[in-house]
This record gives structure tokens, C-alpha cells and sequence, in this order.
């Protein structure tokens, strides 16, 4: 905000300045004064990140400002030359050398607004290194939220006020009437590439005993190969659309391209078809009830390996050059990236953003320590869920029972990594 | 040259617009277009199930209802996260309050303490409602709280005050507030802040737990129990007591159930019956099947500042002591 006023105020003064010469006519400066602007603006993009970040400070590509560089010193040059040579403008090309330099004169003003727009050009292309920063770059302390208090029960609300979802905190036969009144879609989005189609029967056929029972349900599974898709009975209103997609040779590939995916589906088909949508993991299963007290705008789930971790300890990307760089002294739950869930638009922005920010951290070959978790765990702590599920939402078979989660309602299947990745 | 120069001026403002906003998703703010339509969280009339409580569910969780709506309790909120996402978002809070016949000798205070605790560094709209708009106190305003006097008519009975304040909300917020505000909150003047009153209150529908029946059984609510009555609600339904003293919520949610309270109301008038606490009654009945998406604890509201509770850490609003019979205009 502030440096926005500064920036019109900026603004205002070379305009009047700009104004208050124009009078004369044909002024030789006239160019000279949004020329200046475009320099500062495009300096501005690339180079400086906003003030308020102490963190993260990525900077434009070495191309990029190897090109920044060099359009710079050719727009001074031709600048410079020209307010040299503008005295040979008006006068009569009576002589060889005046002709050569009235000649140079235009070159050289056709080459500063050729650099010009270089400028422009680089000003413009580097929007996605800074613009969403700048959503993150207010900083604020405070204690990290529990999810487990010190007498042992369990936390029910966040600092924020999002419901965080245990077994005992609703009513399951009064949230679903309400909720069945609304008429609503839940679109379900799965991933089974390679050979994690042979978690598909388990993942489908409890999805249909637990997930939503009595609500429409549109399943929209993600596959390289159709065929391995296995029959699965669906109970009534609940459906079940197969996408082909390529395959790809690395596991944090695969993992990390849904959120593209997600984010064109969304784009493409789920706004005019649900309300609401989940991406789960599919080498999972449910063993409980899943329903609409999952339900709200955004929505995230508590890991179940660190709902009980200080915060300095979470596997958050600790490497400042990453989109999804968190300092040790932020955060507040360390979110499980196996479920996304919430409102078409706002997990629509979830997807978009995380994509954005995958992409950027490949443009400079780092991957986040947990690849799209990463990102998705830096969005939620800048946009907060509206509502936690709780570890009984995302539990992982291998871990042994703890007293908090009194019922797993669904659960990472054991698996042997080695069989079923395409690469280690 | 010059059109050059008012394009760049352009580009460069857009460009450079700050979102800094880490946003808390569950803002509501009317303007905005959901592709759900929904209204709410609506119940269908008769259904019957277990009673929440509103102390402790379940020994080890609290300040959620069964529906999943906080209860706002000291200790639940982070007020200094809270106030700083809702910072960002630059909000207009409504807030009506009624000061007819001898009630405006509770306006000093009511108004003095709002200053000091009620929506501190936020920007305050008070639409003050009165048939004496020359008592009014001279109350100094902080930056950015405002004092809206409105005339109305005299009544003679104290009920037809109370219940006649859903119309004048009604009419007040579709005709006004609806592109000024973004919050509204409704309260009673007989009343004086003792504690902070801040964002966490904010939700699309918000209601009061009663501070005389939070720890009571849904059978023992002073609901209007007899069935030819709008109001009526069976002995076995019912979540909580809400108080009509306080209530609130986004304006669209606030508009329907000022609307839908009055709408009851002329119809019990038609059929000669009153109900028991009047608008207080309608306003549970439309609780009941449109539940609030918060719920403030009786902290909220309470009884008194010298009473004493277990559950009441802090005292936020509560009712002053007064002689009922001096000053309302009928027994």
C-alpha cells in the first residue's frame, strides 16, 4: 500500500513535469519522460522483490537480466545520442556530415524505442516471478495453533474459528439433512497412473459403502490406462467419468502435474457441473464414515504423521530459493497433500496457485521437498481452510492406533514403493 | 504523447496492485456472487434428534455445535490472528440499537463503553433509533465510527417496541445498508460493554446463546409452546436459547430473518396471539430451522455484571441493572 502511494505520487510529479513541457512545441524531451517511467517500471519488475519479504526474494531468470542489461544500456546510448544530435534536426542538410547526422539522429531514435519495448516485453514476461509473492509477504507471528490441547483432548476450532472435524463434534444425521436439502454435486477427483490402478477396485468399492452415501457423486478418474479401470458397482446418482492422460517416468512428476490437471477440469467442466469438489489420493481406502461435515469453502486435512509436531519440524520446503519456502517460525498445521476438498472456486484458486508456483521452482530445476504438499501446505497457511478435517480423515495403515483418533474413516494403504513407482 | 504518457499510467498502477491479503476463506460479504445459492443451514420442520450442549459435547472437544458452527468462547480465537486477516478486508459493521421513551438515559453508556471495546479499529456504522432524538448524549466518535440518528414514532406498549424493531430492520437494510455494509448487528440499549467485542463475531448468521438457559434442557427453553402461535416450538425440539438482545450476521442472512420474523409476527397479530417473548420467541423459531453459522456464548451476554458463572472467563456486553417499572411505558 504503501509503496503504491509512493509510486503515484511518482507518478503524478513526472506527469506534471511531462505537462508543464509539452507547452513548447515539438519538445525535445518529450520522450524522455515515459521513457524513464518504462525503465523504472521494467527495473521495478525485475529485479527488486517487494520490501515487506525477508524470505523469499526470487530474482528474474540470468537470461533475463543478461537481456534487462543490455536493452538498458542501448536505450541510454540511443537517449543520450539523440539529445546530442537533436540540434541537427531542424536545420537544412546542407553539407554530407550534417546529412549523416541527421540520418544517425533517426536511427538512433528507432533504436531507443526498440529497446523500449524490449523492455516492456521483459517487464511484462516477468509477472509470474513477482505477482504472487506479493500475496505472501505479511508476516505475522503467533503461537502455533495445537491440535491436541495439554490436558490431551482434542482441539475442536482453529485460532481462526475453522471447525477442525473429530468424531463427536457433529451430529451426522442433522448435518445431512441439511445438507441434502441443498441439492448438491460433489465431483471426486482421482489419479491412477502406471501400475496404481490396481488400487482403483479397493478405493471405488469402499468409496461407495462410506464417501457421500445418499448425495450425487460424479468420480472423474485420471488414467494412462482406461482398460486396467475395473468394474465397480455405483449405488444411484453416483457416476463415474474416465480421462486418459500420458504417463510419465517419475512418481513426483505424476504427483506434482495434478494440480494442472485439477485446475483444467475445473476450468473446463466442474464449474458448470458441481458445488463442490475433493482430489484424494487413490492408493487409499475408506474405512468410515465420510460426509457432508466435510463439506465448506476450503477445506484441508491435518497429517496424520505431525498433528502432534512444534512447527519447527514440520517437512515444510525449507529452502528460501522455493515458492513454497516457509520460515521455521510460521505455520500452523502440516496439511496432508491426499486431500484438497472445498467449493469449485477456491479450490480452483488452491490448484491454480499451487501450478503457478510448480512451475516456477521447475523454470529454476528446484522441486519442494514433498513435491505439490509443499505448495499446498505454503497456500494454506496464506489462505486459511475454512474448515480442518482431523488425522481421522487421512490415516496411514502402517501407524499404529493413537488415543485422539478414536475412528479412521480413511487410510493409506501399505504399499511396497519399489513395485509400483516407475522410478525410486 | 500525452495519451502515451495516461496508458502507462495505467499499466503501472494495474500492475503494481498489492494483494497482501492472507484471507480467511469463511468472509462473506454480500456483494459477491456464489454459484450456491443456498440460504444457510436449513432444517426441516419436525425433525427430532439428540440435544447439543452448549458446555462440552464430549469430554476432551468443545465450541463446536453439532452442525459444526463455532462457539465463541475466551480461549477459542486467536484475537490478534483474527483481527488481523478481517483487517485486511476493510468492513462496514452496521450496528442498530432502539432508544425509545426513558431508554435513552441507557445511551451514554451503551455508546461510551462501545467506544471503548465494541469493534476497536474497524469502521463502525451506529443507526441510532429514537422518539426523542434531542436526548441523545453527546458521545465523542472514534475515526472511523459514525452516529446515525433516526426518528420513529412513540409506542405505547413496550412489547410493540421490541417486536416493531424487525420491521425497521427489515426496511433499514434493504433500503440502506445493503450497498454500505458488510456486518450488521442488532442490539439492545439497555445494555454496557465490559470486554472486547471484535471480529471474531463476525459469520453470515450469528446468534447469542441466552446467559439464564445455556446449562438448561431443551424442555425447559421459555420457547412459545402453544401451536397456534408462528413461534411454536414442540417440547422435544429445539438446540439452544438464543437471546433477541443480540444477533447478527451478512445482511443478505440478517434481511431474511428480520423479513421472515415480521412476516410471522403479522400473522400471529391476525389470529390475536402474542407470543411469549415475543420477537425473542420468532427469533428462536427461525434459529431452530436456519441455523446460525456462529454462536457467541453467553460472554456475549450476560446477565449481569456482578452475577457470577463457571463457564464466564470474561464479560463482554451485559444487561445494566434496571427498575422495569419506572422506565418502560406499560407494565
Amino acid at each position: 500500500m504503501v509503496s503504491c502511494l509512493v509510486e503515484l505520487q511518482e507518478l503524478t510529479v513526472l506527469t506534471k513535469h511531462f505537462c508543464r513541457h509539452n507547452k513548447t512545441p515539438l519538445s525535445p524531451s518529450c520522450p524522455l519522460l515515459p521513457c524513464m517511467h518504462i525503465i523504472i517500471w521494467s527495473t521495478d519488475r525485475l529485479t527488486v522483490g517487494p520490501p515487506m519479504i525477508t524470505d523469499t526474494k526470487p530474482k528474474a531468470g540470468i537470461m533475463k537480466v543478461n537481456f534487462f542489461l543490455f536493452f538498458l544500456a542501448l536505450t541510454g546510448f540511443s537517449l543520450i545520442g539523440h539529445s546530442v544530435l537533436r540540434v541537427t534536426k531542424d536545420t537544412k542538410p546542407n553539407s554530407e556530415m550534417m546529412k549523416f547526422l541527421q540520418n544517425a539522429n533517426t536511427l538512433l531514435l528507432v533504436v531507443a524505442f526498440v529497446s523500449l519495448t524490449g523492455l516492456i516485453f521483459l517487464g511484462y514476461s516477468s509477472t509470474s516471478l513477482r505477482y504472487k509473492e506479493k500475496r505472501f509477504c505479511l508476516k505475522l507471528s503467533y503461537k502455533q495453533p495445537s491440535v491436541v490441547g495439554p490436558d490431551g483432548k482434542v482441539v475442536p476450532v482453529t485460532p481462526w474459528l475453522s471447525p477442525i472435524v473429530w468424531e463427536g463434534t457433529f451430529d451426522p444425521l442433522l448435518i445431512d439433512s441439511i445438507y441434502r436439502q441443498q441439492n448438491i454435486t460433489i465431483a471426486t477427483t482421482v489419479f491412477a497412473l502406471g501400475k496404481y490402478t490396481q488400487f482403483l477396485k479397493d478405493f471405488l468399492e469402499s468409496a461407495e459403502q462410506n464417501y457421500f452415501v445418499g448425495f450425487r457423486v460424479h468420480y472423474y478418474l485420471f488414467t494412462d490406462q482406461p482398460e486396467q479401470v475395473p468394474e465397480v458397482k455405483l449405488g444411484e446418482e453416483r457416476q463415474l467419468t474416465v480421462l486418459k492422460v500420458p504417463s510419465s517416468n517419475r512418481w513426483q512428476e505424476i504427483t506434482l502435474r495434478r494440480m494442472e490437471k485439477l485446475e483444467k477440469l475445473i476450468e473446463s467442466r466442474l464449474v458448470n457441473e458441481a458445488d463442490y469438489v475433493f482430489s484424494l489420493d487413490v492408493d487409499t481406502k475408506f474405512y468410515g464414515r465420510w460426509g457432508a461435515e466435510s463439506l465448506g469453502r476450503l477445506i484441508g486435512v491435518i497429517h496424520p504423521g505431525y498433528y502432534q509436531t512444534a512447527r519447527e519440524q514440520f517437512p515444510y520446503e525449507r529452502r528460501p530459493e522455493s515458492q513454497a519456502f516457509i520460515p521455521y517460525a510460521e505455520g500452523d498445521y502440516y496439511y496432508g497433500g491426499a486431500v484438497i476438498g472445498g467449493l469449485v472456486k477456491d479450490v480452483y484458486e488452491a490448484a491454480k496457485t499451487c501450478r503457478e508456483q510448480l512451475d516456477i521452482d521447475a523454470a529454476k530445476s528446484i522441486e519442494a521437498a514433498w513435491q505439490e504438499e509443499s505448495h499446498l501446505n505454503k497456500y494454506f497457511l496464506y489462505n486459511k481452510p475454512s474448515k480442518v478435517l482431523s488425522p481421522e480423515y487421512l490415516w496411514q495403515d502402517f501407524k499404529p492406533h493413537t488415543n485422539e483418533v478414536k475412528i479412521i474413516r480413511f487410510s493409506q494403504v501399505i504399499k511396497n514403493y519399489a513395485a509400483v513407482r516407475p522410478n525410486p | 504523447m500525452k495519451l502515451y504518457v495516461f496508458l502507462h499510467r495505467l499499466i503501472y498502477l494495474n500492475t503494481n496492485q498489492n494483494s497482501c491479503k492472507p484471507q480467511i476463506i469463511e468472509k462473506v460479504i454480500t456483494k459477491k456472487n456464489w454459484k450456491l445459492k443456498n440460504f444457510g443451514l436449513r432444517s426441516p420442520v419436525g425433525f427430532v434428534y439428540n440435544q447439543p450442549s452448549a458446555l462440552v459435547s464430549r469430554t476432551d472437544v468443545a465450541s463446536v455445535t453439532s452442525w459444526l458452527a463455532p462457539i465463541i468462547w475466551e480461549g477459542t480465537f486467536d484475537a490478534t490472528l483474527i483481527d488481523f486477516i478481517y483487517k485486511q478486508q476493510n468492513l462496514t459493521i452496521a450496528t442498530t440499537v432502539f432508544a425509545l421513551g426513558k431508554y435513552t438515559r441507557f445511551l451514554k453508556d451503551f455508546l461510551e463503553s462501545a467506544e471503548q471495546h465494541y469493534f476497536v479499529g474497524f469502521r463502525v456504522h451506529y443507526y441510532l433509533f429514537t422518539d426523542h432524538p434531542e436526548e441523545v448524549p453527546e458521545v465523542k466518535m472514534g475515526e472511523n465510527h459514525r452516529l446515525i440518528v433516526r426518528k420513529v414514532p412513540s409506542m405505547n406498549r413496550w412489547q410493540d417496541i421490541s417486536m416493531g424493531r424487525m420491521e425497521i430492520l427489515e426496511k433499514l437494510i434493504k433500503n440502506e445498508l445493503a450497498s454500505e455494509a458488510d456486518y450488521i448487528f442488532c442490539l439492545d440499549v439497555d445494555a454496557k460493554f465490559y470486554g472486547r467485542w471484535g471480529v471474531e463475531s463476525l459469520g453470515r448468521l450469528v446468534g447469542v446463546i441466552h446467559p439464564w438457559y445455556f446449562d438448561a434442557p431443551r424442555d425447559k427453553f421459555t420457547y412459545e409452546r402453544r401451536p397456534e402461535s408462528q413461534a411454536y416450538i414442540p417440547v422435544e425440539e429445539g438446540d439452544y436459547y438464543f437471546t433477541g438482545a443480540a444477533f447478527g450476521g451478512s445482511l443478505e442472512d440478517v434481511h431474511h430473518l428480520t423479513k421472515t420474523c415480521r412476516e410471522q409476527m403479522n400473522i400471529d397479530i391476525a389470529n390475536s396471539i402474542e407470543a411469549l417473548w415475543h420477537e425473542e420467541s420468532h427469533l428462536n423459531k427461525y434459529f431452530l430451522h436456519n441455523k446460525p453459522s456462529k454462536l457467541l456464548s453467553p460472554e456475549y451476554l450476560w446477565r449481569d455484571i456482578n452475577a457470577w458463572a463457571a463457564q464466564i472467563k470474561v464479560v463482554r456486553f451485559s444487561h445494566v441493572a434496571k427498575n422495569n417499572a419506572e422506565v418502560r411505558p406499560n407494565a
